[in-house]
Formats: C-alpha cells, structure tokens, sequence
C-alpha cells in the first residue's frame, strides 16, 4: 500500500491559543497568539479572529512585537525559522532560516544592536539577531524572562534561579531547598522581570512569591515572599510601569499586587478556569490571561472581563464520542467539566457550552465530580441525550435528554432519568427514523438495554412531553456492550458478548442472533445506502461483515479495530486500527472486503474518537483515492488531544492560490504606494475588512 | 550496652519565663536577657551560646528594658527604679530611683557615657556614668505621654523619642526637642486607639525607623521630620526593632510571633541609591517577640513562648558550619532536679518553691511497664523571703535538702517516718555536714586553707563532689576548674584552663578522675591524683571528636557514672542522652554517623529519637534510670493564647 500523496493528515482547527503568552499591540487593539501552525489575530474589542498567519511548517513556539515597527510581529516556530509579519493584512514580510529545530522563545531589548551574536551555557542558547530581538532556548526550562533593558535573562528549572547577564557574560545561580518534600513545594514555576527595578518575582509549586533582589551577588542576594495562592502559581507579569505585580493560578483568581506594598492586595476571581499566562498591553489598560482551557480573558481597567476568546476546549479527555450537531455542523464534544462544548469547525471558533450536570465544578484534587461519559444527538438534532456519572463509592448515573428550542436556539433540559441503570451506560443512540417519535436506546453492562420514548401527556394536562421507559431487553443475561440502529430505524442491532442480536424496534421482537466466536464484539456498525443490508461488527481481533438478509456471514478479516465509523453520506465505512504503538485507517465498503483507501502509522497512539463531518458543498477533482473525502470529511483525536483530518489536495490548491492572491495584492500594494498615486485604495483595502476576492476584483480593475 | 529501667518522669512542670528585653555587648559578645520574673542571664555568644550566668529575679521587679554601657549592664522596670547589677557576684549592685514614675526604656550613647531613660510621665531623663554609680544629670522638655522607646544617634547628640502617636527628636546637649513626627492611627475600628512607638532606631544618616503598635514600620527622615516609607507589616503590633552595626539591615519582632527583615538595597543593581526594601520573614515563635537584636551572623530574637531563638542569616555565615545551626534555648543550661540515688526521690527546684517526689514502681518486665505504684509529692517547699532560689540539692540518701538565694543558705534534713514526713529545719553549723551536698552558690565555698592565688573573682557555676566525699571540684566562668580536697579542708589543684566554659562537670566514684564537657562539646578527663589528663583524654584529644557530635547546639548539662561498669560515662543534653563506653575504640573522623543508635565519640549510644526536651537523666542506685522530660507542648499549652490569625482553610 503506498501513502496516497493527495491526501495529508494535517491539524485544521482545534489547536492550543494558550501554548505561548499572547502578544497585544501596541495600540491594543488587537491580540496575536499562537495556534498550532499558524499564528492568530484577535480584535480585542470584538473577539473576532482577523486574520490566519499561516505559513510555518511546525509548531509555532514564539511570538515578539517588531521593536523596530510596531505593526510587525516576528514568530518563531520548530521549523526553524523566524518569520516577520505584517499583522494588520496578514502578509509574510521576511523568512529568516535559523536552522535550530528546538522549542524556543524571542524577546525584545530596546534599542537597536546590528550585531548578531550567540552564546550558550549548558541547555540554554541565548542568540541576539539583528533586529533587536533575542533567541531564546527554552528546551530544558520551565520559564524564563528577559529584563526589559536587555541586560539579563533570569530562567527556572526545578528548584533552581539562574541569572545571566548578556553583556557581562556573568552566570548566577540561586537554587532553593532542595532536600525531601521541601524540594517538590519549593519548585519554581514561573518567572518575571521588573520593568524599572532590578527585581525577579518567581512563582512557585507551594503558591508563595518570591521577590529577588541583589542577584548580581553570590551570597548577600536577598528576597522577600508573599503569600497567596493555595497551589502553584502559575503566571506572573508586572505592569508596564511596575507599580503592580499580577500573578494567577488553579485558583482562576487574577491577583494584583501593589509592588513594595506586597500586604494590599485586589483580586479579580471566578475566571472560569486555571489561569496559565498573563499579558498586559503595553499601556497597562489591558490584561489578558490564558488559561488551561484553551481561552483568552482580555480584562479591561483591571476590573472587567470585556472579551473572552475561546478555543476547543482540551480536557483531560474526551468521555462523549464525537458528533456533529446536524443544525449548526458544529462539533460536539465534552468541553470544560460537566459540559458540552458546540464548536464551528468551520469558523475554528467556540459556538457555546451547555452546562449538563448544571452543579458548581469544585476545584479540588481527590474529589470525584460528576461527568458527562455518553451523549448522543438525533438525525434532526432537536433531541439530546446525555449521560452523567460519578463513580465515588457507588456509581451515580443521571440520563438527561434536551429538547431543542427553536426560540432560544439552545438546548434545553426535557426530562431528567436518575439511576435508569444499576450499572454503568455503555452505549447509547438515537433511533434514525424520520417520525416525529423517536427511540433512544440505552445500553447499559448491568444486562440490561432500555428503549425509551416520547410520551405525549394528557392533552388536559398543562405539561410537556416528557419521556419514559418502553422496553428493557436482556439476553441470557450477558453484558450487552453496544449498539447500533440500521439507517432507516428498522432494526436494531445490540451486541451481548460474543452474539449480536437483532431486534426489531416497532415490535421489540428478537429477530434473530449472529455469532462469530471468538472474542466479544468491540463496535457495531450499519452499512448505509445500498450497503444496508450489511452489519458490520468488530471483536478484539476480527473484523465481520453479516449479510442480513441471509443472515450469514458475508466475510471477515484479521484486524485490532479500535474504531468503526460509517459515513452517513455515503457507504464508505472508516475502521481505524490500532497496531503496537501508531494506528492505521481503512476506508471500504461493506459489499466488498477490500479497501479503497488505507493509510498506515496515521498518528502515534490509540485513535478511539473520530466523526464523518458533512460538507457544506461536495468537493469535485479529486482523485480515485481521495474519493470518499467528497462528501464528508473526517475529524479525529488523538491520545493526546490533537484534533486531525484530512486534506485533500484540491483544498490545498485553493488554499495555496489563496496565499498567493494575498502575495499578488502585496506587491501591487507596493506598486501603489511607490507611486504614492493610489495610495488611498491600500488604506481602504487595509480599514475594511473585504473579502479577498472583492479586493481583488477592485484591485484589478484599478489596474485595467 | 545493657539494659536499664527506665523511670519517664513527666511531672516536673516547668515553666520557662517570659523573654522581656535583649541587650547584646558587641565587644564581649555577651547577650544579656532579661525575663518576666526578673531574672538576668548572661549567654556567651563566643562560646556556643552558652548560658554563662545568671542573676536570679526577686519579687516585685521586673525588667523592662536591659542596656550594656561598655562593661556595665543596666535594667530598668516598672517600678521605676534603674539597677546595675554586679556581673562578678551576680545580683544587683545598687538601685537608682528615676523619680519619673515608671521607667519603660533605656538606652546608652555609643561611648558608655550617659544613660538616657524614658519614664511614663513623658520625660527624658540623663544620667551620667561614674565610677561605681550613675547621676543624674538633665531632664528634656517633657512630653504629654509616656515615652516607650530611646535611641540615640550614634553621634551621641541627638535621641530620638517614641511615645504615644509621636516620635520626637532631641537635642541632647540643649534638652530641647528639635522635631516631632506624628505617626497614622490604625484604619477603621482602632481610629480612636493611641498609636504607642514601640520601638526606634536611629541611624548615622538621620534616618529614624520607627515600629508601632499599627503594626507599621516607618522609615523617617529625621532633618526634615518626613514620612520616607511605610511598610505594613502586621495587622497587630510591632513590638521590636533591631539594626546590624553596618546599618545595612534591620529586624522587626511582631506580636504574630514573626520576624521580618528589611535591608538597605538599591532597586537598580550597581547603582548608589538605596531604600529600606522587605526582604526575609522568619517564624520562630508563637507569641509575641518582645525582644530582638541583630548581631552580625544571626538574628536572636525572644519573647512570651519563652524561647531564646538565634537565627543565623546563611549569607553571613559558612555552610554547614556550627554557625550555621539555628538553635532554640529554652531550658537553663544547668540543672534543676536533683535524684536521691538511695532513696528513689526526686527534687524540682522552681523559682518560689522547691518540690520533692517519690518515684513510681512497677514489678513488670517487658518494653513498657505499668506503674503499679504512682509517684507521689512528698513536700512543697515554699522560699521564705522575695530572692528567688537559684539552685538547690539533695543528698545521695535523700534526708538532707539545701536551698540558696541570693541573700541566704537554708539546709533542712527529711525523716522518713512509713507514711509522714518531717522537715527539720538545721542551723546552719559545723561544716562537715555539708560533705554531702553540692550547692551551686558564688562564692560560697567552705574556705578551706587559703585558695590559690590567681583564683579568679568571677563566680562559681558547677560544683561536684566525689561519692566518697574525698574531693570537691569547681568551675567558674572564667572557665577555671579548682579541685580541693575535702578530707584535707585544702586546695589540690587546677585542671589546666580550657578556652571554653566547662557546661557539664563530674568526679568518678572509682577512679577519682574529674570527666568536663565544655560548651564547645569537647570531653576531658583529669586524673586528679596523678594531675594530668589520663590516656583516654589524651587519645581523645589526638584524635578528635566527630563533627555530629561537634556541631550539636546543645551543650551537654549533665555527666553521670555507672555503678556496675566503671567505664560508661552517661551524657545528656536537652535532645538527646548518650552513653559512651570507655573501653571501646574511637570511630574514625569522616565516618557515617546515622541513625538512632550510632557511635558517636567511643563506641556510644545516643537515644535522641526515644527521648526528648530532657531536663535531667540520672542513674539510681538500683540501675534504673531517671528520665525528667518537659514537652514542650505541654510549655505551649500552658501559655497564654496567642494573637488570633487567620489560617488558610480553617
């Protein structure tokens, strides 16, 4: 099998904005931050994503105002090259090829220095580039900062303060008690540097703040502590004059401190979640703080929350499987705790969370928490069904179901089931049938499943409709594992170990069992269109196609199926496998056991979560093999939190003429405004935010 | 090693006093601190810290405020009396009335020439020294309230005064105040509260800081009388205020029990221009810090939890080192219970009585023992008259007890009679009686023919008598040890001076050779019949004693013997006992030295873990042995509740 060239697993949304510290402006008006591969920019009043800087290859790991001209930013990225660019048209202005391919940061010094220099003391590398910026190296630290004169670099590892002077090419070293417990709480976390003093305020693991001062001194260095995170701080920042110290943490408390009144203290709490990095705007009228939840809080006058930026939320993983919602076309997936979070993979931006276990999210280790484990949305996307559990000494599971409302156009609570199962819920679904009624069906491993339906109330009555138990099934009391409903909701498909049973929905009549020993079926799947005859199962180590119509094994195959998933668009039918430590993707027909697509070592680690997502409009030109990339496109996590898909290279073409329209605009760009004649269409094009093709267009017609 | 029953003593309740004022000599590095009951110790900063004298209180005065003027020391108090006492005899020299009501404070200039105090009717008082005796010598303009706090400006021509709300500035040589700076009340409820200066410190660039009752430490320029910087310190008050000789650094002792440290540093590095920034905060006590001062290696700080706190500051001191060791000093370096061998009782001495007891019994072998038997108070034994008792005895066979203060020498004999007891007061007669007793008194020896000539004036600290009564040894804080011979009534000998103060002192029941623990917790053995070190002492001093066992903080307050082995020296010190047998060969110098039983100088066992805060271990005649513990827990509770802070989830 060859690796297709037309097709490339690339990260298309999702990505960390909280991995570096964002930039602000110096007008403040925008906010740029780091996004996987490419860099974003934020208005900071209206919260809306201006522009995709895209161009590195690799993790973009630095981001740095041009000192030098306040409208560019350089990045830096694992690429190893620096990049300049023009923030306000989203334009490349300058690749600079370092050749160092570690994570790395840059920092800015005042005044210019035309000299480019390196040097580098253990791990760490610092490296001047002309351009008033400095390189840093941050492999092997937790944190570091550069003083605001340039003059040192103060960076933590450990337990461990070190201190280098640029200039002197002087090195100190202040390590703190490093013996037993003591050395775990003492850790630094996160440093900072004074704008006017020489003063290093660190951050450690026990939530004390240290205050150094006479660090240029072996012995007689000296520092003070404060006290008032009750867990580690994560993120420290002085505002621009000084006068203030901001440190944050688990707590998603903003604390600001006065600096050399350390007792006065103000505090700005219930930021949502765990603060990671602070940022103030250069003239201290903005803080922004990211937190661990992929959000930027931009706060304005140190008081109010005035814009938050959210991205898909990376929890500590995904319980839910992966949907799409089909209203919005936005993927649904557990969000913060006791949420679901809506998120437009299109627009790369958060739609809104639904809070499901609707209680106060405690923030304490060794607490057990309620969690949303299983959800499930109806073909029409006006029901949602959610699952609750919290598994302290005995389990606790809630089954809540939503109904849409069309006025507020948000998911509200219908009917709250406490304990429909004595046992944990493995699986559940919605029946696909277009009627109005429609059939949820649990799956639980206390024997059981359960069919629940819609139950219209008296119509004397003054209540809603609300639903209740149809039919419990069971099957020689074996451990039914999942589910799956044909895609006309004829029949209904439930896996009890080794058997699978089908059954029928409309009169809960046991139809008929396959079997194919051994190993329990795994996952369960219907073939669509006209491969819906076909039911697919998967054990630990096969494999099996049904024909339902003879009820006889079609054929089976040899393979660790971690996944199946069949696109509801088409016949094609993804089975993602997992081998020792990377997983392989099939993509073929029920009707025939051979692939037509097969891509191996997709990604490292176990792929359990993915969704067909349903395109806006079907692609056309691709070729043979990318085929069944037409009509939807397929999203998929990783162990590691990474949302994937796949490109195909009619995308890859548009997006490239994309950046080259962008290119071509440049230089005309420049063309006007040497000329200096038309100098007004470029302040036009660059106040209003037009489409790319209407400039053009209006480019191009000044030209003719 | 053996076996021994163990007898845990915890009914000795102790209760260490109040630390009320510190005053620290640079030249002789002598601290001198004063507590509640009006007792002076004098700690010796060169050697270990070790306790070297002590000046027992007296009812009805107390020490409000302690100064050294060169070599003099000077107290004053609330009865408004100022003392200077006599270091040589230890009690109090003459009394001086202030005439001014109360006296809170007192300060000496840098040259030892004038005293100035403070009095609770607002006026600044001047004595002059001379020879033997302090005058008067002027009266400042009087303030409206009491002053609380002097400082003189290291020039000797200003003070700064702190009273209620105010801190005033004088002219020494015109008596005229020449600045008054008002310090802030308290915000919110405490508005109306006076504010009390608890404290200034005048420095050599003018610069007066101040602490308060606000719990503010203030920075004021003294020309111009302006507020430079305030830093908010405590929500309770600052108590005490201490500055290091090179004006670099400065402590503050707050009612939370805490000590902060501020230090004069530039905010840009390499650049002239310093302030006073916050830099350290040490957490010693759990009471109030009444007292503190600044030498130049360590902050030593005291107050109402009683302990005496040395902290060093690790930039000022090498690694690792015996300076490096923060040390607590919360029981006397000499003893208080004294056993009755024979007779299985126990004397406590306290202040204002004395207190024997009865040891308990059990008849059980095992690892613990019930008591079958509890120990019971056989007598109280109140002092007559105001001086405290400074130290006590008890005979080996328990039917003699001594007491002595400062003013007398009481002997009283105990009969035993099944159930009562009796207590015969004896008039003091022949000496011969007192062949039995050890008394710890200065100066009060049983001049026997005429003492050697060089014998110094200092007082006598420890005193030991062989079993057999043949030999009496001495020691003084000159560090001399003196051997005389009882049978004789004559000086024998002078065991050759040792550069530290012996801390623990005992003659041999057998071999008549006197065993020394000094401060410095070096071991010596002085045969006394052949006036010389013996073998073991000598190979011990080639040899060298192990650093654990040298950079201990604690000096050892008692050394003891075995009756069945001739060999075992038993030590203890507050922490920890040992027991070192003679006959097994010395460890070597860079060994390891871990773990509860270790050897530590000859082949001994240490118990640091089983037994702690120990006041005395002693051997009976019947091998069992005596533990006396204090916990200091049961010190703590016993306190008075501290200042209410808000812990972080509670």
């Amino acid at each position: 099998m060859v690796a297709h060239a037309d097709t490339r697993v690339v990260h298309r949304g999702g990505s960390k904005i909280n991995f570096r510290a964002p930039v602000i402006t110096q007008d403040s008006r925008f906010l740029i931050c780091v996004s996987g591969e490419c860099i974003k920019v934020f208005s900071t009043s209206t919260e809306e994503c201006i522009h995709h800087l895209q161009g590195h290859k690799e993790l973009v790991t630095g981001l740095v105002l041009n000192p030098s001209n306040h409208l560019q930013v350089f990045s830096c990225s694992e690429d190893g090259t620096i990049r300049l660019w023009d923030f306000t048209d989203g334009i490349l202005i300058r690749v600079t090829l370092l050749h160092l391919k570690t994570p790395s940061t840059l920092h800015s010094v005042p005044g210019k220095r035309n000299n480019c220099e390196g040097c580098s003391r253990g791990h760490q590398c610092y490296m001047h580039l002309c351009y008033g910026i400095i390189y840093l190296c941050v492999d092997y630290l937790t944190s570091c900062a550069l003083c605001s004169q340039g003059e040192y670099v103060a960076s933590v590892k450990d337990n461990v303060l070190h201190v280098y002077f640029l200039n002197k090419k002087t090195f100190y070293r202040f390590a703190l008690g490093t013996s037993g417990e003591m050395a775990a709480r003492n850790a630094f976390t996160c440093v900072a540097c004074h704008p006017k003093d020489d003063c290093i305020a660190t951050g450690h693991g026990d939530g004390k703040i240290r205050l150094w001062r006479n660090f240029n001194q072996e012995k007689e260095y000296t520092f003070s502590t404060v006290h008032w995170h009750h867990s580690g701080v994560n993120a420290l920042c002085f505002t621009p004059e000084g006068t203030n110290l901001l440190s944050g943490g688990l707590e998603s408390v903003l604390v600001q401190w006065r600096y050399g009144q350390e007792g006065q203290k103000d505090f700005l709490p219930r930021l949502g979640s765990s603060i990671k990095e602070i940022v103030v705007s250069p003239d201290g009228s903005l803080f922004c703080t990211s937190h661990t939840d992929n959000k930027i809080t931009v706060i304005k006058n140190c008081t109010k929350v005035s814009a938050v930026i959210q991205g898909l939320v990376h929890g500590d993983g995904v319980k839910t499987a992966l949907m799409v919602d089909p209203r919005t076309k936005a993927l649904v997936l557990n969000g913060k705790p006791g949420h679901l979070q809506f998120y437009s993979l299109q627009r790369d931006q958060q739609l809104y969370n639904l809070d499901i276990v609707q209680q106060e999210y405690i923030n304490q280790s060794n607490l057990d928490q309620f969690e949303v484990v299983k959800a499930a949305l109806d073909s029409r996307g006006s029901w949602l069904a959610t699952v609750e559990q919290r598994s302290a000494k005995e389990v606790e599971i809630s089954l809540k179901l939503w109904a849409f409302d069309e006025h507020t156009q948000s998911f509200v609570l219908n009917t709250t089931i406490s304990a429909p199962h004595d046992g944990p819920i493995s699986e559940i679904c919605f029946s696909p049938s277009s009627q109005n009624s429609t059939t949820l069906v649990s799956v639980s491993l206390d024997g059981h499943f359960k069919a629940w339906q819609l139950t219209q109330p008296d119509p004397s009555d003054d209540e809603e409709a609300s639903w209740s138990c149809d039919f419990v099934g069971d099957y020689h009391s074996l451990e039914p594992k999942c589910c799956c409903f044909s895609a006309d909701g004829s029949l209904l498909a439930v896996s009890f170990k080794e058997v699978v049973t089908v059954w029928s929905p409309a009169s809960w009549d046991l139809l008929t069992t396959l079997s194919q020993p051994p190993g329990a079926i795994q996952d369960l799947c219907f073939g669509r269109l006209s491969c819906s005859k076909y039911l697919l199962g998967a054990t630990d180590k096969n494999l099996c196609c049904w024909n339902l119509l003879t009820c006889s094994l079609e054929w089976s195959t040899a393979l660790d199926v971690s996944l199946l998933l069949a696109d509801p668009l088409s016949e094609n039918v993804a089975a993602f496998c997992g081998a020792e430590k990377t997983t392989d993707l099939f993509v073929f027909r029920p009707s025939e056991p051979r692939p037509h697509f097969s891509q191996q070592a997709l990604c490292t680690g176990r792929v359990t979560r993915a969704v067909f997502a349903p395109r806006d409009e079907p692609l056309d030109g691709c070729e043979e093999s990318s085929q069944w990339l037409n009509r939807s496109q397929l999203y998929f996590l990783t162990h590691n939190m990474e949302l994937l898909t796949f490109l195909t290279k009619p995308e890859e073409e548009r997006l490239m003429a994309l950046s080259k329209q962008v290119a071509v605009l440049k230089k005309h760009k420049q063309e006007f405004l040497h000329t200096s004649c038309l100098l007004f269409i470029s302040l036009f094009i660059s106040q209003f935010a037009l489409t790319l093709s209407a400039i053009m267009t209006l480019v191009l017609s000044i030209l003719t | 090693m053996g076996e021994f029953k163990v007898h845990r003593v915890r009914f000795f309740d102790y209760m260490p006093s109040a630390i009320s004022a510190m005053a620290f000599n640079v030249h002789t590095e002598r601290l001198a601190v004063a507590r509640a009951d009006g007792t002076v110790e004098i700690y010796n900063f060169a050697d270990n810290c070790f306790q070297e004298k002590v000046i027992p209180g007296k009812d009805g005065r107390t020490v409000e405020a302690l100064c050294w003027a060169g070599q003099r020391l000077f107290s004053t108090g609330l009865n408004g009396e100022i003392v200077e006492y006599d270091l040589e005899n230890l009690r109090s020299k003459y009394t001086v009335e202030a005439y001014g009501g109360p006296v809170w404070t007192i300060s000496s200039n840098s040259q030892g020439t004038q005293l100035a105090v403070g009095c609770e009717d607002g006026t600044v008082k001047i004595f002059e020294l001379v020879e033997d005796s302090i005058q008067f010598q002027s009266n400042f303009d009087r303030l409206k309230s009491r002053v609380l706090s002097l400082s003189w400006h290291p020039s000797g021509t200003q003070i700064a005064a702190g009273t209620m709300d105010m801190i005033r500035v004088f002219n020494v040589t015109t008596g005229h105040a020449t600045q008054r700076m008002m310090v802030d009340r308290a915000a919110g409820a405490n508005k109306k509260k006076e504010v009390a200066v608890w404290s200034v410190v005048f420095l050599s660039d003018n610069t007066v800081i101040s602490g308060d009752s606000a719990g503010k430490v203030q920075v004021w320029d003294s020309q111009m009388g302006t507020l430079i910087r305030t830093h908010l310190v405590t929500k309770w008050d600052v108590m005490a205020l201490a500055v290091s000789r090179d004006e670099s650094s400065l402590l503050a002792g707050t009612s939370e029990g805490s000590v902060v440290q501020f230090q004069f540093i530039s905010a840009r590095l390499d650049q002239p221009d310093k302030e006073w920034q916050r830099t350290r905060t040490l957490r010693s006590h759990s009471h109030d810090v009444r007292a503190l001062v600044h030498t130049d290696t360590a902050a030593v700080s005291g107050g109402n939890d009683a302990h005496l706190v040395v902290r060093p500051f690790m930039e000022k001191v090498v690694k690792g080192s015996k300076e490096s060791a923060p040390c607590k000093i919360t029981f006397p370096h000499r003893s208080l219970v004294s056993c009755g061998k024979k007779a299985g009782i126990l004397l406590f001495q306290f202040p204002e009585r004395l207190e024997v007891w009865r040891l308990g019994e059990s008849n059980e072998n095992g690892e613990e023992l019930s008591v079958t038997k509890k120990p019971e108070a056989l007598i109280h034994l109140k002092r007559k008259g105001d001086d405290h008792i400074c130290c006590s005895t008890l005979s080996p066979c328990g039917g003699w007890l001594a007491y002595a203060s400062a003013s007398s020498v009481r002997l009283f004999q105990l009969q035993y009679d099944n159930d009562s007891i009796a207590l015969t007061k004896v008039e003091m007669g022949p000496l011969h009686v007192l062949l039995w007793f050890v008394f710890f008194v200065p100066h009060y020896l049983p001049s026997p023919s005429p003492p050697p000539p060089e014998v110094s004036k200092q007082a006598v600290h420890l005193m030991s008598t062989s079993d057999d009564g043949q030999w009496l040894a001495t020691a003084n804080s000159d560090c001399e040890v003196h051997v005389y011979n009882l049978k004789k009534l004559k000086y024998h000998c002078t065991v050759p001076v040792y550069g530290s103060c012996p801390s623990a002192m005992a003659i041999h029941p057998t071999g008549s050779n006197v065993v020394m623990v000094h401060a410095d917790q070096k071991i010596f053995e002085y045969s006394l019949e052949q006036k010389e070190y013996t073998e073991w002492s000598r190979s011990l001093a080639k040899k060298g004693l192990h650093g654990s066992w040298l950079n201990r903080v604690a000096p050892v307050t008692h050394v003891s013997f075995s009756a069945s082995n001739p060999d075992y020296i038993i030590l203890h010190d507050m922490n920890m006992f040992c027991i070192i047998d003679k006959s097994l060969p010395l460890p070597e110098k860079d060994s390891d030295l871990v773990g509860a039983e270790t050897q530590l100088i000859s082949n001994s066992s240490v118990f640091p873990s089983v037994f702690k805060n120990l006041l005395c271990v002693g051997l009976m005649e019947d091998h069992s042995l005596v533990v006396v513990e204090r916990p200091l827990l049961d010190i703590a509770t016993r306190l008075p509740a501290p200042v209410r802070q808000k812990k972080f989830a509670t």
